[in-house]
């Protein structure tokens, strides 16, 4: 990959207000996120370190999906150095009616969350038969 | 043939910069760097916490393979490496987004005491991984008992 490639994938993405609403971002943590399509569904996987399943919550609303994680532990010791901080992850998603809202579900494993979002009948992809 | 890339130059030149910043932070812990965003590029990010008997290491590195994920100290040297999955066998044209950056990783960090190699732990929990390294004999801090005469 070239230099110029990853500069711009490491680069966060300007989120369009009309799609996204994130928090103040001095509270919360804006987790890094994976979105791609398979054939029958959406998949998203977000990057949650210290996130437990009881810390987490997934809701759908009105069309919006809200991803939210509390993290409760903290390094122990007088920290010497301290690249990072353990605040709670938020990030909101609006989701079109092509998603099944009813069918989603959601796996957490090694900090990861993972959602499988269905498409809805309608929106898959469907193979038209060619008439002679 | 070299082809004379600017982009790696402009890096070279941040990274020297970042190390003489790093040698004139007032503390440990202070980072100062000489272009904002390298911090979030250095993985994985690391905390660094210190008690009586041991230093303790915690990195951020979700989505890692534990099995594939390797600490191993020598001297006051501790490194971390390991591998971080992206999804396989997804068309690129398939992505909406893509932010969670994937591949290897190797990380050193030098250790301000002598520890027990021996003796240290790592754990790999909820993406978090946590390395206690009990400090050496020799550097934990000693009560000195006072005689009275």
């Amino acid at each position: 990959m070239s230099a110029i490639e990853k500069t711009v994938a490491e680069t966060p993405e300007r989120v369009e207000a009309s799609h996204e609403v994130t928090r103040e971002p001095e509270r919360y943590a804006v987790p890094p996120v994976d979105i791609y399509e398979e054939d029958d569904r959406l998949v998203v996987l977000a990057d949650l370190p210290g996130v437990t399943r009881d810390g987490l919550s997934v809701q759908v609303e009105q069309g919006i999906l809200t991803i939210e994680g509390r993290v409760a532990r903290e390094t122990p010791g007088n920290l010497l150095s301290r690249e990072f901080e353990l605040v709670p992850f938020f990030r909101q998603f609006r989701l079109t009616e092509t998603v099944d809202t009813d069918k989603i579900r959601a796996s957490l494993q090694h900090g990861v969350l993972r959602l499988d979002l269905p498409k809805a009948e309608e929106a898959k992809p469907r193979r038209i038969p060619i008439e002679a | 043939m070299t082809v004379w890339d600017p982009l790696r130059e402009l890096d070279r030149l941040r990274r020297e910069m970042d190390r003489i910043f790093e040698s004139v932070a007032p503390a440990p812990g202070w980072s100062l760097e000489f272009l904002p965003g390298r911090a979030a590029r250095r993985y994985p990010r690391i905390n660094v916490a210190e008690s009586d008997e041991a230093y303790v290491v915690e990195a951020l590195a979700p989505g890692v393979d534990p099995a594939g994920l390797d600490v191993s100290v020598k001297d006051r040297t501790l490194v971390l490496s390991g591998e971080k999955a992206g999804p396989t066998g997804v068309p690129r044209e398939a992505f909406h987004r893509s932010e969670r950056s994937a591949g290897r990783f190797v990380r050193t960090l030098e250790l301000p005491a002598d520890v027990d190699p021996a003796k240290v732990r790592a754990t790999y929990t909820d993406g978090i991984v946590q390395v206690i390294l009990p400090k050496a004999e020799e550097t934990r801090p000693r009560r000195i008992e006072i005689e009275v005469a």
